[in-house]
């Protein structure tokens, strides 16, 4: 057995069923023993859409994701992905191959130094310079890569390394001395929670994606005390977007009711959660009436980094959540809830009907035809903040999204990745013009898996999101935001790859249209031409605070259109 | 606030970049750097001088903690011995400026560990505090060349940096 069939074994050993990878010469040893391997191939069409399909592979299962690269440019195509995964916290190995031994730092060809380059994009990455470590190194990997805060993790193995004899053992032992996530949060502090929480008036639960394996703790402890809950971005889904105690998410483009509650708050309980900017606002003025926060989190770099936390809970979500349902009781917020309802009611999130086709009720149409059972993806921008908005999320891992870094164009190759996690179930990916451009490619792979992804892009011919801040903070000056002029013709696009394509600019059409997507087995592209100077609100501005923000589109406060 | 931590590590290659690569890419603001092997094989030590209030310093412990390679990190804030060693080569004119330089080196303890026609290289073991003093002592003569170690430290008494549960990823 050589060194590549060695990575098969140990992948298999760790669970592995799918790569998603592309192959090239320094990786061409491990490719040729996958030839023999059980191990499935995904054949992206471009690197970044592996690491991303392995991204949301694992987001949508709980597994870990797995992806695969040549030398030089392969392994630094993966760069942007890894980022991403190490910004929301999602367990992927990369495997990359590289140039032998005896040729590397001598600029040979397709050369990087990509163990260098990745370090700061990875929770941790290996080279192996051993065959015979292979087993031990993947375990580590996988170990490294699913515990404590879950990250992404790359191996790097020189193409001598895959072609050697292997002659060592499959049992191996994780040898980490460094590393010991810590799991049970400390039962003081767990108590000193409680006691805080007993003795708040206006107490709120904020959850985010570290508290994805968590869900039913969260439904347990927000029902036993009759806390309002706030999922972010990244925690939709953890707790039901249709539950009565559910206020939305907060942030830059969350709910007034959210953004309220949490800038009245006394007390502040956060679960799994980092307090990015986009949530807080300037973090001087976040939550400025919260006498206590309770922040409980499994990396305790991120306690107390950006806000002021009171009693910190180091330990794993669900393990701290299923502590404090225990100890928890019923709390005493009838006034609370009385202001917390008038602000559901009086500001929901809502659209102002235009005679257009609008991007807010074509995804409603989604959500109330599929009754929110469906993997979702988005790109990144208006169309993703619309997503968040308008799907109603119910479950976990049914939200699939770029939260942390950002990344255009991960809508389709993260709906590649969820459809094979969740065989059997709909994937739909909302995807902008400008972000589906991005990764447009990998409707080859989705076409020759024919995976049952629909696509909805909403075109509204802009950059939407940055057009959208020209338009309030740079004076209406569109600098390099308009793509109508040179965008295709997305429905024929799709076509050309034998997927079938629909177009749809009628806003009457729009539900009849929906059933006819959802009704075509395999994948669909909709091209739904939508409005194309729409604004995503309320809106904190980038730097304000919760009093800071617009309810509604300061340019639509007069009538018609 | 000036502080001086130790970070105990496995020394496997590129982990020197690891923590370089964390404090200059999360901002912190070190005044130096100094590593070598401990007597434990595959165990290295690092000493970082780091300036920042309590919060950047919690801050550069947490993210120092979150390196799997790292194994424990302290902040001798309590009673500790600190040195750097630093190599001066000054500049000399001639006999009267060489007796002079030598009285000012006795009264440092820096000892002559080479002696050329026109200088000398002292070296000097001490806290950063005198070996900053030397240095500025011997600037009005020349100085030639100054090579410091940046500070090494450890905890007095029976405390130890030694391979246990660290506190968390």
């Amino acid at each position: 057995m050589n060194g590549a069939a060695a990575i098969l074994k140990a992948l298999e050993m760790q669970g592995v069923d799918t790569i998603f990878g592309h192959p090239g010469g320094t990786i061409m040893p491990t490719y040729d023993a996958l030839y023999d391997s059980p191990i499935r191939h995904i054949l992206v069409r471009h690197e970044q859409a592996g690491v991303h399909a392995a991204t949301a592979y694992a987001r949508a299962s709980g597994r870990v994701g797995v992806c695969m690269a040549t030398s030089g440019p392969g392994a630094l195509n993966l760069v942007t992905g890894l980022q991403d995964a190490l910004m929301d916290s999602t367990p992927v190995v990369a495997l990359t191959g590289n140039v032998p031994q005896h040729l590397i730092g001598t600029d040979a060809f397709q050369e990087a130094d990509v163990v260098g380059i990745t370090q700061p994009v990875t929770k941790h990455n290996f080279q192996v310079r051993n065959v015979n470590d292979i087993p031990r190194i993947i375990a580590e990997a996988f170990y490294i890569a699913s515990t404590g805060r879950p990250g992404p993790v790359l191996i790097d193995f020189p193409k001598d390394v895959q072609q050697a004899e292997f002659t060592g053992s499959f049992d191996v032992e994780i040898n980490l001395p460094g590393y010991k996530p810590t799991y049970k949060g400390h039962p003081r502090q767990i108590e000193r929670a409680l006691e805080a929480l007993q003795k708040a008036e206006r107490p709120v639960l904020m959850v985010g994606g570290g508290a994805l394996n968590a869900a039913p703790e969260i439904v347990a402890l927000a029902e036993k005390t009759g806390m309002p809950v706030i999922p972010t971005l990244m925690g939709l889904g953890v707790f039901p977007g249709t539950h009565p105690q559910c206020l939305g998410m907060p942030g830059m483009h969350g709910s007034v009711a959210a953004n309220r509650a949490i800038h009245h708050a006394d007390t502040i309980l956060a679960i799994g959660l980092r307090f990015d900017d986009r949530v807080t606002g300037k973090v001087s003025r976040f939550a400025p009436h919260a006498h206590t926060v309770i922040h409980v989190d499994i990396d305790p770099a991120e306690i107390g980094k950006l806000v002021k936390t009171t009693i910190p809970v180091v330990g794993d979500a669900k393990w701290v959540a299923a502590e404090l349902v225990k100890g928890a009781k019923k709390l005493q917020l009838s006034k609370w809830w009385a202001q917390l309802e008038d602000w559901k009611t009086k500001y929901p999130f809502a659209w102002k009907p235009k005679p257009h086709l609008q991007s807010q009720e074509v995804i409603q149409a989604f959500w109330e035809a599929t009754r929110g059972k469906a993997v979702v993806t988005a790109g990144v921008g208006q169309h993703q903040m619309f997503t968040a908005q308008f799907f109603k999320f119910d479950s976990p891992r049914s939200w699939i999204n770029s939260g942390g870094l950002g990344t255009m164009g991960v809508g389709l190759p993260f709906a590649i990745g969820a459809a094979l996690a969740r065989p059997g179930e709909l994937v739909i990916d909302f995807d902008g013009d400008g972000s589906f451009q991005m990764t447009l490619q990998e409707l080859a792979t989705l076409k020759k898996l024919n995976l049952n992804v629909k696509i909805v892009i909403l075109n509204n011919g802009f950059l939407g999101m940055v057009r959208q801040w020209q338009d309030l903070f740079h004076a209406k000056r569109y600098s390099e935001v308009y793509l109508a002029d040179s965008n295709p013709d997305f429905a024929k696009l799709a076509e050309a790859y034998g997927i079938p394509g629909i177009t749809l600019t009628d806003k009457a059409k729009l539900h009849e249209t929906v059933r006819e997507v959802l009704a075509h087995p395999g994948p669909v592209l909709l091209e739904a031409r939508v409005y194309h100077e729409e604004g995503v609100f309320p809106m904190i501005p980038s730097g304000g605070a919760a009093e800071d923000m617009i309810i509604e589109n300061p340019r639509e406060t007069v009538a018609g259109d | 606030m000036r502080h001086l931590v130790s970070v105990l590590v496995q020394d496997n290659p590129g982990v020197l970049q690891r923590v370089a690569g964390l404090i200059a890419r999360r901002g912190f603001n070190i005044e130096s750097l100094a590593v070598g092997r401990t007597h434990q094989p595959g165990l290295s030590r690092i000493s970082l001088v780091v300036s920042g209030d309590d919060a950047v310093l919690e801050q550069v412990e947490k993210q120092l903690n979150r390196l799997i390679e790292v194994i424990k990190v302290t902040d001798h804030s309590e009673p500790h011995v600190e040195r750097e060693l630093a190599l001066v080569k000054v500049s000399i004119a001639g006999m009267e400026e060489r007796l002079e330089v030598k009285d000012i080196a006795d009264a440092f303890r820096a000892r002559i560990v080479d002696v050329a026609k026109k200088s000398i290289i002292f070296e000097l073991t001490g806290d950063s505090t005198k070996v900053n003093n030397f240095v500025e002592a011997m600037r009005p003569y020349g100085l030639l060349e100054v090579m410091r170690t940046g500070a090494v430290g450890m905890s007095r008494g029976e405390q130890v940096l030694k391979v246990r549960e660290k506190k968390a990823v």
